[in-house]
């Protein structure tokens, strides 16, 4: 009971230092690539949060086996909105990474105060 | 005893987004990051969200990793250390962290049966989803059908990033252009990437398509098996060239994969609707309900595997094709 | 039916400019039967897979929706009747067919935004709309498009996933994702911390998306570098659609718990809004190029909205709701003159531009009249909606005169800064002997004196615009006690 309790709140903690580490690396560092990983840190902080909300003590992974009856299930709504979360992340990512690799090519640098300068 | 395991995964989960913020060698990075999934998919595994853990270990350590590779070798790998005084992002960052710790005091306690999210809509899917569809995984249930018309924003997000770097590698890049190298490159001279490689490619494949097809009955679904399917071909191109697996699978296959996928979900939506339904109203598709449903899952799984499939070899392929130029 | 999406969205292969066009005029046109069905006085609403909400996504369409539902799928289809000449010149041949299927994706994600009733099927379709929006962005040929949409990406994402954080903190309190429910479910909900978060977040991400100051850093750039027809489309509508998202979700989920709510969101929402305006106003008044000028004003114009809004009255929220509409058609109209100018001039900067009207006439008329609408000239779109605002403002108590003092003093410089565009136009002398500059091609021009007449026509005769922005606003309030 006080380990779930402790977990529970140490989930949420994580969520909220990861989600800071990712956010600075995004508005500090200035290598565009290594916003981009900032960005995907900070959004997988996002779906620890939900899925955190999914469980249910004692629960099991939502699928309904033929026979047993009167079986807990973890929620399963959050799971699937972050299924779409992380596609549309990785999408994000892709396009990102793709203009990255333009503006090197463009301006013969990845580093955004060099970039700022360049024109 | 589980959750001390689950303990120690998130703080090592923490240590291991701190060194990625703070290493300056981006490949090194990259790697870390892709450990950082791997991390993530563990813990979701132990939170009982066995679909988002096949997912995030498939999409963010697996095709997230080679993405990011094939842009740092056009890219450069090394960052430059920061100037300027770092005091305003740590303050910033700080005072959000403390305000949202503050919000967690709040919430309701984890695992709580009790906890509103786990009323009200939850409870009756769990129910429902036997009378309607009698598929096991529920999860697949929701995001197939339930709430199936967010899964085909989804597709078409897929779509967007394919078009999206098809189009913005799409104009030819400054100096001199590349030909396609007549022979093979790869790894062809490196034994046992050869050796073992070949013995996976199949099987890697032949798993994808498992993953699709069961996708009703276990974790697993169109978004894992399409970038199991799409890992299986980049190994191959890896390992032959990309030459031979452009020959293998060319690009204009790839670009009917995707177009094909999101016009099948598509259309299986508005076929419902022909037939008498709402739209993605899978129900009217054949004489009794459940099968309707059943059929439905499957044939739009089909086109959601085979849009992300081929939108993320297209995409594999557009930052490959640019490699070796200066 | 609410198809909308769904013809858009099946035209993934825009293999010619003419299929996103036909697209584009079949939305408009379903937007246009459903605003009437609106006006008729019902909400109308849909369920997804014939599953009932909340269990279901669903859809709906109300006077505020149908409203920027119009303006959306006229600005879309609008923009790509004129767009061929234009884009043919800055975007190479084998990339327009993707260019056109990420605009279709654009519109198809925005209309989706409108129409759903679920919180989350927002954020999906919002994410459809941005990354085609990184997209056409991006197709713009002068390399400083390329950091600009990175910029613009890094700050969406960052909104987008603020939003998603909000999203969630709700539907741990209220086990809802549907936005009636949630209405519905938060009068039950004790503990009221990751409520007052979950708001915050989501007010923020939704107005980073916005370009609400001072998170609008990315849109001046953004706007000035993308394709021309890009930013008309753009302009007119995309940060609408955020606005939109926030006021809805603010009305419908937060006025009701949140006591002294009104207050709060009046404490927050206007000094940013006052802000903006002044501010952008300002540095728009000093700007040297064209594209950016207008853009920056359209920061300013944003403040108006918001501003609006933030009265939380009936008079306010119209005038925001019909502020938006305005605006798009005097934007759009600007910057499809803008396009016009550009077929022929290469440098967009003012010192570049002079004597334009003596060679481009028409274009520079409808300028002119564009201009006049977003100032605000009685006769024009933007006086009713400046109208409507200075009204809310009076009636919003003590401090309703200096923001009627705001209103005039920001109109103002509005006045200086088109007045620069019109002289520079019309009576400096031209900066290069070039010549071959001649009238813009029909096409582009005949659009734009379509939506610079719809400029006139809804200044005088406003009604059909009026009525859904006044119901949207008795829609929004319905709950308020």
């Amino acid at each position: 009971m006080k380990l779930l309790d402790l977990l529970g709140y140490y989930n949420y903690w994580v969520f909220a230092v990861v989600l800071m580490v990712g956010l600075y690396a995004v508005i500090s560092k200035n290598n565009l690539i290594k916003k981009l990983i900032g960005l995907s840190i900070f959004q997988s902080a996002v779906f620890l949060l939900y899925i955190t909300m999914d469980k249910v003590e004692g629960g099991t992974a939502p699928i309904i086996q033929a026979g047993v009856e009167n079986q807990i299930f973890s929620n399963p709504l959050p799971q699937v909105l972050i299924l779409t979360a992380i596609v549309v992340g990785v999408s994000t990512l892709a396009l990102g990474l793709a203009i990255v690799v333009r503006i090197r090519e463009a301006y013969g640098t990845i580093e955004e105060h060099e970039i700022l300068g360049a024109d | 005893m589980i959750y001390v395991f689950a303990l120690f995964l998130l703080t090592l989960l923490v240590i291991t987004a701190v060194a990625i913020v703070r290493t300056t060698n981006l490949f090194v990075a990259v790697m870390l990051t892709s450990i950082f999934s791997l991390l993530m998919a563990a813990n979701f595994f132990i939170l009982d969200a066995a679909d988002v853990a096949l997912t995030e270990a498939a999409v963010g350590a697996g095709v997230t990793t080679v993405i990011f590779l094939s842009a740092l070798a056009l890219a450069g790998d090394v960052e430059q250390p920061r100037l300027g005084s770092r005091l305003l992002p740590l303050g910033t960052v700080g005072v959000l962290a403390v305000l949202i710790i503050y919000a967690t005091f709040d919430k309701p306690r984890l695992g709580d049966p009790d906890a509103p999210v786990h009323q009200h809509v939850a409870p009756w899917y769990l129910e429902k989803t036997p009378e309607y569809m009698d598929i096991p995984n529920v999860v697949t249930a929701v995001l197939s059908s339930f709430r199936g018309y967010d899964t085909l924003g989804e597709v078409f997000v897929v779509f967007a990033a394919c078009i999206g770097v098809l189009f913005i590698l799409g104009v030819r890049p400054p100096g001199p252009a590349a030909e396609l190298p007549a022979e093979p490159s790869g790894l062809r001279h490196h034994l046992i990437p050869q050796v073992v490689g070949r013995l996976l490619v199949p099987f890697i494949v032949l798993f994808g398509l498992y993953v699709q097809f069961h996708g009703e009955y276990g974790p697993g679904g169109g978004f894992q098996a399409g970038a199991i399917i799409a890992t299986g071909v980049i190994l191959y191109a890896l390992l032959e060239g990309e030459a031979e697996a452009l020959r293998a699978v060319p690009r204009s296959v790839l670009l009917g994969l995707v177009v094909g996928g999101a016009l099948l979900f598509g259309a299986v939506g508005v076929v419902c609707m022909l037939m008498g339904g709402a739209f993605l109203d899978y129900s009217v598709l054949a004489a009794d309900p459940v099968f309707g449903q059943q059929m439905g899952i499957i044939v739009i799984e089909a086109g959601v595997g085979m849009a992300v499939c081929g939108a993320l070899l297209s995409i594999f392929h557009a930052f490959a094709a640019r490699e070796g130029r200066p | 039916m609410l198809s909308a999406p769904l013809v858009v969205l099946l035209q993934p292969r825009g293999l010619a400019w003419a299929g996103a066009t036909a697209a584009g005029l079949v939305s408009f046109a379903i937007a246009v039967a459903l605003a009437m069905a609106v006006l008729g006085g019902e909400t109308q609403t849909y369920a997804m897979g014939g599953w009932p909400a909340p269990y279901g996504i669903a859809l709906a369409v109300d006077d505020f929706s149908a409203l920027v539902l119009l303006l959306v799928t006229g600005a879309g289809a609008a923009a790509l009747l004129a767009a061929r000449p234009s884009v043919d010149k800055q975007i190479e041949e084998e990339r327009q067919p993707l260019f056109y299927a990420a605009w279709l994706l654009g519109l198809a994600g925005l209309a989706g935004i409108v129409v759903s009733a679920d919180a989350f099927n927002i954020f999906v379709f919002m994410e459809i709309s941005s990354l085609a929006s990184y997209i056409l962005i991006a197709g713009g040929p002068d390399r400083r498009a390329l950091p600009a949409v990175f910029k613009y990406l890094i700050m969406g994402t960052i909104g987008a996933t603020f939003y998603l954080i909000g999203v969630g903190l709700v539907y741990m309190m209220t086990g809802t994702l549907n936005l009636a429910d949630m209405q519905a479910r938060i009068g039950d909900v004790v503990d009221l911390n990751p409520i007052l978060v979950a708001a915050g977040f989501i007010t923020i991400g939704l107005a980073l998306k916005a370009a609400v100051f001072p998170l609008h850093v990315w849109l001046p750039n953004a706007y000035t570098h993308a394709p021309h027809m890009v930013t008309v489309f753009l302009a007119a509508c995309a940060t609408k659609v955020a606005l939109y998202v926030l006021i809805r979700f603010d009305s419908m989920v937060f006025q009701d718990k949140l006591s002294d709510h009104v207050i709060q969101f009046a404490m927050f929402a206007m000094p940013l809004a006052v802000l903006g305006i002044l501010v952008a106003s300002a540095v728009a008044m000093f700007e040297g190029n064209l594209k950016r000028l207008l853009g920056t004003s359209s920061v300013a114009q944003i403040g108006y909205i918001l501003l609006g809004a933030s009265f939380v009255s009936q008079a306010g929220i119209t005038a925001g709701a019909m502020h938006m509409f305005n605006h798009a058609l005097a934007k759009g109209g600007l910057f499809l003159a803008v396009a016009c100018l550009a077929y022929h001039y290469r440098d967009l900067r003012l010192s570049q531009l002079g004597g334009a009207a003596a060679r481009m006439p028409w274009t520079c008329a409808a300028l002119v009249l564009c201009g006049l609408s977003l100032i605000g000239v009685p006769g024009t779109a933007g006086f009713i909606s400046k109208w409507l605002l200075i009204t809310a403002a009076l009636d919003a108590g003590p401090w309703g005169w200096t923001l009627v003092i705001v209103i005039l003093v920001s109109s103002l410089m509005a006045v200086v800064y088109v007045w620069r565009i019109v002289e520079t136009l019309y009576f400096q002398a031209p900066a290069t002997e070039e010549t071959g500059i001649v009238e813009a091609p029909l096409q582009l021009l005949l659009m734009t004196w379509l939506v610079a007449l719809l400029n006139i026509a809804f200044g005088l005769a406003p009604a059909i615009p009026l009525t859904l922005a006044e119901g949207s606003a008795a829609a929004l309030l319905g709950g308020m006690p």
